[in-house]
């Protein structure tokens, strides 16, 4: 899960970290008085969105009067942002914060993220802040200082005296650098975080660190025992047929073919996907359905897959392990009933009666096809989305 | 021979009186293996499936002798399981349950590896193994399957059933299979199960399906390169996924470019494993490289 820039500097206030003076608005009126109250002679507008390249995008300004806050805040708020990062209808803007300009003195990079490899979370740091950590990554990965925080004792001041002799810090910032690394590992820890940058921690011109942005995604395994940060969920960022089947226990995700596919298991459900464009079509979705494809759940589905227009045939791919797959068979017919669905469906059923299952669904009378093989179902649909 | 389990396990279920472990605790049964109880704390004493039922797993482990233990309790439990499990000298753990949160895997992994290191935990998230014929353990169709030589490790549930599948229809057959699940950080990795199986007399061919996420592909064609003298044929699911997002499993995503499907099947090709494109096809790919 995603948090919005404003509220992981909500989080990094809670844990005392240094951050720019400001608050969020989602009128105007209230982003007038913000600017009024920080009492400063210029602020950073910055729109709040999940999606990174805001600044070469529009999404952040330096205004100095009200009348320059007020354009800006109207060009941006309710429109969609579109960046590099974003599809091409961008990522509604909802919320906008305000906050005090700083005088930047020295960009620099932090961040901090679960390692598959090590097996520990391991925080990045670098003098090459502000611009995309992967492009140092891949031109200068010489220039990415690593740390690995022990999972007992987490992150220890020499490791962050380390890094911040590296990055060519005095004493004094030393001492900041060295509480912000080690509050932001608590906070990793507290919060279930998966990732976490600050791109770019700053060096002010009056020498102190501050954090100037903030991105976090937070394991979503985790949920469950993150009441604050789960609040935080906001749903308008994510696609809205992907949130529908979010309630469902489905996973889906949208693409841009035409070929839509209903699969249990989420490898199958890829590997589907995966043939479905080696036989020459394009799949419209990744639709996890799940262990249990009850009726309700494939109805759900179906409506799920509809709801995106471009779909002209449907590809139903179920290993039944335990369920029967007269029993799966039944609730395709009914959902299909329900759903009044016309377009061609193609069934692969394999498992436990898959003859019976198989069938059930040739002799129902409705436009559905039981196919007689993996290999066999990708190879219909595909003939069946070019012809409709 | 086979790897992990065989039917000598005696094997132990905990969360065994739930809906899930009653469910899979009974297909177990019924497939033959030597299932010898389980575990729900306060219901120690009563009997379940005509099994016992303790308290806690170092009673079981006491009464019955056993070796691995099958875990559906619930995700936030997930952790503490595991660790009892290690710490009651059972060796061999497979963790069904799906959405473990990642930092309680950091922990586990750094516990297993530092006091418990001759433990083998499969999953969390996955289907759990299986050797046919003598020992299940874990949610897959037991029927599917067919004692035989191909060993077969792979990320995804579903999709380790559909290569079963095909190797039973060609006669093939399995020594072991293994899912080691979808989540980023697994108890064990290609690297552990390829290892084994290696090692295994009686697997003489190996199938590897792995996914897009991570690099743990790219570590199993370094292995095999250098260690693995068997024949390989691989697949890898999500050719077609869009950057950026989770596609259902926790450790199938791409991110900042790395982790691609194109990426793994060229790191697998190069260590001179027998790739294949088509999911359909993988026991036809295995046969044409075997000459079976």
């Amino acid at each position: 899960m995603n948090l919005h820039e404003y509220q992981a500097k909500q989080l990094f206030r809670e844990y005392q970290l240094p951050t720019s003076d400001g608050a969020v608005a989602s009128d105007v009126d209230t982003a007038v008085a913000i600017m009024k109250n920080l009492n400063t002679p210029e602020v950073v507008v910055k729109a709040q969105v999940h999606a990174g390249g805001r600044g070469k995008a529009g999404g952040v300004k330096l205004v100095k009067d009200e009348q320059a806050l007020r354009d800006v805040f109207d060009r941006l708020i309710g429109k969609n942002l579109v960046t590099y990062q974003t599809d091409s209808r961008g990522q509604p803007v909802n919320q906008i914060l305000i906050e005090k300009a700083s005088d930047i003195a020295r960009e620099l990079y932090l961040g901090a993220v679960v390692d598959r490899a090590t097996r520990r979370v391991i925080f990045m740091a670098s003098t090459e802040g502000g611009v995309e950590i992967e492009e140092v990554a891949a031109k200068h990965p010489e220039k990415i200082l690593k740390v690995v925080m022990d999972p007992v004792v987490g992150i220890q001041p020499y490791q962050c005296r380390d890094v911040a002799f590296k990055l060519g810090l005095n004493d004094e910032q030393i001492k900041q650098f060295t509480h912000i690394m080690i509050n932001l590992g608590r906070l990793f820890v507290e919060k279930d975080f998966a990732l976490l940058e600050i791109n770019p921690l700053i060096v002010k011109t009056d020498g102190h660190l501050s954090c100037l942005d903030g991105k976090i995604v937070v394991d979503g395994n985790a949920l469950y025992r993150q009441p604050v940060v789960r609040a935080m969920y906001d749903a308008s960022q994510e696609d809205e047929r992907e949130n529908r089947a979010r309630e469902w226990e489905l996973n889906y995700v949208a693409l841009e073919g035409d070929i839509g596919c209903m699969v249990n298991g989420a490898g199958l459900a890829m590997a589907t996907m995966d043939l479905v464009k080696f036989h020459g079509g394009q799949p419209a979705n990744f639709l996890d359905v799940g262990g249990g494809a009850t009726k309700e759940r494939v109805t759900e589905a179906f409506k799920i897959i509809l709801s995106d227009k471009n779909v002209k045939a449907i590809l139903v791919n179920i290993f039944g392990g335990i369920v029967r797959c007269d029993l799966i068979a039944d609730g395709i017919l009914a959902a299909v009933k329900e759903v009044g669905l016309t377009l061609p469906v193609i069934v692969r059923l394999e498992g436990n009666n898959a003859d019976l299952g198989a069938k059930l669904l040739n002799d129902s009378g409705m436009n559905i096809i039981a196919a007689k093989s993996f290999d066999d179902a990708a190879i219909q649909v595909v003939a069946a989305a070019k012809k409709s | 021979m086979s790897i992990l389990i065989n039917k000598n396990t005696k094997l132990i279920c905990q969360g065994f009186t739930g809906k899930q472990g009653t469910l899979h605790s009974q297909g177990a049964i019924d497939y033959g293996t030597h299932f010898v109880g389980g575990v729900t704390p306060g219901k120690g004493g009563q009997t379940h499936l005509d099994r016992p039922v303790f308290n806690t797993v170092k009673e079981a482990v006491m009464a019955t002798g056993a070796d691995a233990t099958m875990i559906y309790v619930p995700a936030a439990y997930c952790k503490d399981s595991i660790l009892e499990a290690a710490d009651a000298g059972i060796k061999v753990i497979a963790c069904i349950t799906e959405g473990i949160p990642t930092l309680d895997m950091l922990d586990v992994k750094y516990v297993l590896e530092n006091s418990y290191p001759d433990v083998v935990l499969i999953g969390p998230n996955c289907p759990g193994l299986i050797t046919p014929g003598e020992c299940k353990m874990g949610i897959m169709p037991g029927h599917i399957h067919l004692a035989g030589k191909v060993g077969i490790v792979s990320r995804s549930g579903t999709l380790t059933y559909e290569a079963v599948k095909q190797t039973t229809d060609l006669g093939f057959g399995q020594s072991t299979c293994v899912g080691i699940g979808g989540d980023p950080i697994p108890g064990s990795n290609f690297v552990d199960i390829l290892a084994r199986f290696q090692a295994d007399p009686q697997t003489e061919a190996i199938i590897m399906v792995g996914e897009i996420g991570g690099s743990a592909e790219e570590a199993a064609a370094d292995f095999i390169k250098a260690n693995v003298t068997k024949p390989v044929v691989a697949y890898i699911a999500g050719v077609t996924a869009p950057a950026g997002k989770r596609m259902g499993h926790a450790g199938a995503i791409i991110s900042g470019g790395k982790g691609t499907a194109a990426e793994k099947f060229a790191a697998l090709e190069a260590a001179g494993v027998a790739i294949t494109k088509n999911p359909a096809q993988i026991g036809l790919r295995l046969k044409e490289l075997t000459g079976w």
